[in-house]
């Protein structure tokens, strides 16, 4: 397990490994010498690992600043003749997808692989998008694991076919595969001499022409598509009932048959590749079938294309029937084409379409409700001590004190949770990574045209680097009036931890330059302040303050995140003088337990006051200075402020 | 009793509290003893305080699918009351066994007021009547006792190896426990498991239940 199993050279020993540490075994077999990415879950683990095996290994790996980056820098290394692997979530697609299109037409020169981590429900996203569509557009072939096991095998098969073709080849991964555990069979890890150099003669260019090549090279795909290894049918020869299905999915299939004792007619081809199609292998199975299932995460992708294909054979499949999102069988609680796929919704589209019985357990919720008759939901929320909560309490309470109905535009990052409650529900708008930013630009060009509302938008650090800098350019050029706050924790919190260009670390672990938020924005020629949030009424008078003038400004609420505070420091006892503590006849509604609604503070019912949870705190004593009775002490370590 | 062709096991809580490396320690075990392993996790809520879930399927004959279906955990091991609650409701069964500790972390909505916990006695109750058996332990105090006030995992752990649920000695797991840690730190997750073993080994309850 962990990043030990990745350093096990004995060729055969099978080790509990995650996909995402299958994934970096495999490229780490397979002899990459190139590793780049933007940390997004369900992936950021990969090029975690690979950042602190790149030495041991030799070869290269970066937190780049942005996806479109980071596929721009592992083309070259292609280009050069090094095995390269670039690793994104979805939306790193979107932002990455110009580059993308180009570089599948221009080509590449050693292996490719573009790793990417779905997320079918959104797990830790904010949206849930089908990659695949993406990928196709780009020309690319489409590969799907299953497991963690087939994802270790099929990141080694990814490089031979990507070099093969000359294409760069996605490697399309779920959540239930990244996040997912199980015994991976390791291989080789065989030395590489490598020596990258462009030929004199050699070009990479995008160009229209190339268009014909392009699509060439995936009708070879296409005619090789019937023998990749990883397509699997099992069930009875001539099955009536066909499942076709991919990735995760194809477990949970496997389980449903069982679980329905359908095995005996109902087959079930699972697709390796699902992009382009295996043809033949598809249309062998289709034409003795009468009925076909489609189960697949997230949307109808390959439902969508084997209809299509099934349309130019109508004549030899004619009176098969199809079964899937589009016939609404294949359908979890949100309905269909949305959200995960389980072994219970598979079994119900099944038992469906075979015309059996079945129904999920129903669970002892009846039972239970006798007992407990509220189970209460558990919202995300800002971690004890987490700056971010202070901050948001600042801006708000400016505004406030503004009156003039300030807006707050968010962004992508822990404080997109400013949207709910442990925000106090400040954000107006979240969308993709900088927009708010953009989208703060195009406010503040609004006064003119009687828009006069403050703006505000808030940024994390790292997604500052990544997206936010070309807005902000763009503000100053078109003198847009608003306050960027940039929440910098000094770390890419949200996804584990990763740094960022303003910590003076890299992804190797060694020093580099620090480039931090403020000195970017004094290039820009924009007035920028930088202040602790902790310091909750000196934040909130600034807030105010540059709230009352026009311009561009920038303000950087700098304090590291609670997590990393938290780590190794002797820190002080903070807790609740019931003394002092007045209970619910002090008037502040309880403010530290139902306003700041910190989740170290907690109420002891017992004596009607105030209590901190010693277990949960985090000692950043921003209660400290909240509580209106200074109810709230600190007792021994250094005392902050 | 002959071993189940699957042991489906949950290890459910809130996220900080550690539950995914307890997950991994126990199928860590569970794959150096010849075991087919699937682990799903859902930890992007990790830290921020939503529920988490570690589904753990362990079979001697193939690998399963990463998700347990509904009604058919074997085992489920609780970091949280609530959570526990919450995961039996739709994984258990009548032949589940639950381990739970019982220190309550509570949810924004009940910090804020909207809502309010549940009495503890009642959590157990409506546990103990939907399961095979319920053995509750003080696992945060054990842990701050063995000098390790975050080590509630490596104490549930420890309960979790001691309820003999897999034929897997403790030795196995504190095998995985040692490549983790090193130092101070390896002593003091040792102690910590030990509580959990200790305080399995003393519940008399546990003991009229085993087969």
């Amino acid at each position: 397990m962990s990043f030990l199993s990745l350093l096990v050279n004995e060729p055969g020993r099978s080790v509990l490994m995650t996909g995402n540490e299958a994934v970096a075994r495999g490229a780490i077999e397979a002899g990459i010498g190139y590793a780049s990415s933007y940390p997004g879950s369900p992936t950021a683990e990969i090029l975690g690992n690979l950042g602190r095996l790149a030495g041991d290994y030799h070869f290269y790996a970066e937190w780049s600043v942005n996806e479109k980056v980071a596929l721009e820098g592992a083309a070259a290394a292609s280009f050069a003749g090094l095995r390269s692997i670039c690793i994104m979530k979805p939306n790193g697609v979107n932002v990455a997808l110009d580059s993308l299109a180009s570089i599948s037409q221009s080509g590449i020169k050693a292996g490719l692989v573009l790793v990417v981590g779905d997320d079918p429900a959104g797990h830790s996203s904010t949206n849930e998008e089908d990659s695949r569509y993406l990928e196709k557009l780009a020309h690319m072939p489409i590969l799907e694991p299953s497991t963690p096991r087939e994802a270790k095998e099929m990141t080694l098969a990814a490089f031979e076919l990507s070099e093969k073709i000359k294409l760069p080849v996605a490697l399309r991964c779920v959540t239930r595969v990244c996040h997912a555990s199980g015994n991976v069979t390791v291989g080789e890890i065989a030395g590489v001499n490598r020596k990258p150099a462009i030929g004199k003669n050699e070009r990479f260019i995008t160009v229209k022409f190339l268009h014909a090549l392009q699509e060439a090279k995936l009708n070879q795909v296409r005619r090789m598509a019937d023998a990749w290894p990883f397509n699997r049918y099992a069930g009875p020869e001539n099955a009536k009932t066909l499942v076709i299905t991919a990735g995760a999915s194809f477990m949970y299939a496997r389980e449903a048959v069982k679980e329905l004792g359908l095995e005996g007619e109902v087959g079930i081809l699972k697709l390796g590749i699902s992009w382009p199609l295996p043809e033949k292998t598809l249309l062998g199975r289709l034409k003795t079938a009468e009925k076909a299932v489609f189960i697949e995460e997230v949307e109808p992708f390959i439902e969508e294309n084997v209809m299509h294909l099934a349309a130019q054979h109508m004549m030899d499949l004619y009176p098969l029937q199809f079964y899937g999102q589009k016939s609404g069988h294949v359908a979890g609680p949100s309905g269909p084409g949305i959200g995960e796929m389980n072994p219970e919704i598979v079994a119900m589209a099944l038992a469906a379409v075979c015309g059996v019985n079945y129904s999920p357990p129903p669970g002892c919720d009846e039972s239970v409700k006798k007992l407990v008759p509220k189970v209460p939901q558990r919202d995300l929320a800002f971690c004890a001590g987490c700056p971010h909560r202070a901050s948001f309490w600042a801006v708000k309470s400016a505004l406030a004190l503004d009156g003039r109905d300030g807006v707050v535009l968010g962004d992508i990052g822990c404080y997109t949770m400013g949207v709910g409650r442990t925000g106090f529900n400040l954000l107006q708008t979240v969308h993709a990574m900088g927009s708010g930013v953009g989208m703060a630009c195009g406010l503040g060009k609004l006064a003119d045209y009687g828009f006069n509302q403050p703006v505000v938008a808030m940024v994390g650090d790292s997604t500052f680097y990544h997206a936010a800098i070309p807005a902000l350019v763009n503000a100053r050029y078109n003198k847009s009036s608003f306050l960027l706050v940039v929440l910098d924790n000094e770390t890419t919190a949200m996804t584990g931890h990763q740094p960022h260009p303003g910590m003076g670390k890299n992804a190797m672990g060694e020093e580099v330059v620090r480039m931090p938020v403020e000195s970017v924005a004094e290039g820009l020629g924009i007035p920028v302040s930088v202040h602790d949030p902790y310091d909750v009424e000196g934040t909130t008078e600034l807030v105010f303050h540059l709230l009352q003038s026009e311009g561009t400004k920038v303000l950087v609420l700098r304090r590291a995140c609670a997590l990393i505070a938290a780590k190794g420091t002797k820190k002080p006892r903070v807790y609740v003088d019931q003394e002092l503590c007045i209970g619910d006849s002090c008037g502040c509604n309880r403010f530290c337990n139902q306003t700041f609604s910190c989740t170290a503070n907690i109420w002891d019912v017992k004596n009607n006051k105030a209590v901190i949870d010693e277990v949960v705190c985090n000692r950043c004593q921003v209660c400290v200075s909240l509580c209106p009775r200074g109810a709230i002490k600190v007792e021994g370590g250094e005392q902050i402020g | 009793m002959a071993e189940p062709s699957v042991h489906n096991i949950i290890v459910t809580g809130v996220g900080g509290q550690g539950n995914v490396l307890a997950s991994q320690i126990i199928a860590t075990a569970a794959v150096n003893s010849g075991y087919f392993v699937s682990v799903g996790e859902t930890f992007g809520a990790s830290q921020r305080g939503g529920s988490v879930m570690s589904h753990i399927r362990i079979s001697r004959e193939e690998a399963y699918g990463p998700l347990i279906p509904r009604g058919k955990a074997t085992m489920i091991v609780g970091f949280e009351p609530l959570e526990t609650l919450r995961t039996l409701i739709p994984y258990g069964n009548k032949e589940t066994g639950v381990i739970m500790n019982l220190r309550s972390n509570y949810p924004l909505s009940v910090l804020v007021g909207e809502d309010t916990y549940p009495e503890i006695e009642k959590i157990k109750e409506a546990i103990a009547a939907n399961s095979r058996f319920l053995v509750a332990l003080e696992a945060t105090e054990l842990a701050v006792a063995a000098g390790v006030p975050v080590g509630t995992n490596m104490v549930m752990t420890g309960a979790f190896a001691g309820a003999g649920v897999l034929p897997i000695p403790p030795e196995t797991y504190e095998g995985v426990i040692a490549g983790l840690f090193g130092g101070e730190l390896l002593e003091l997750n040792l102690a910590a498991f030990r509580a959990g073993l200790k305080a399995i080994a003393a519940d008399q309850d546990l003991a009229g239940q085993r087969r």
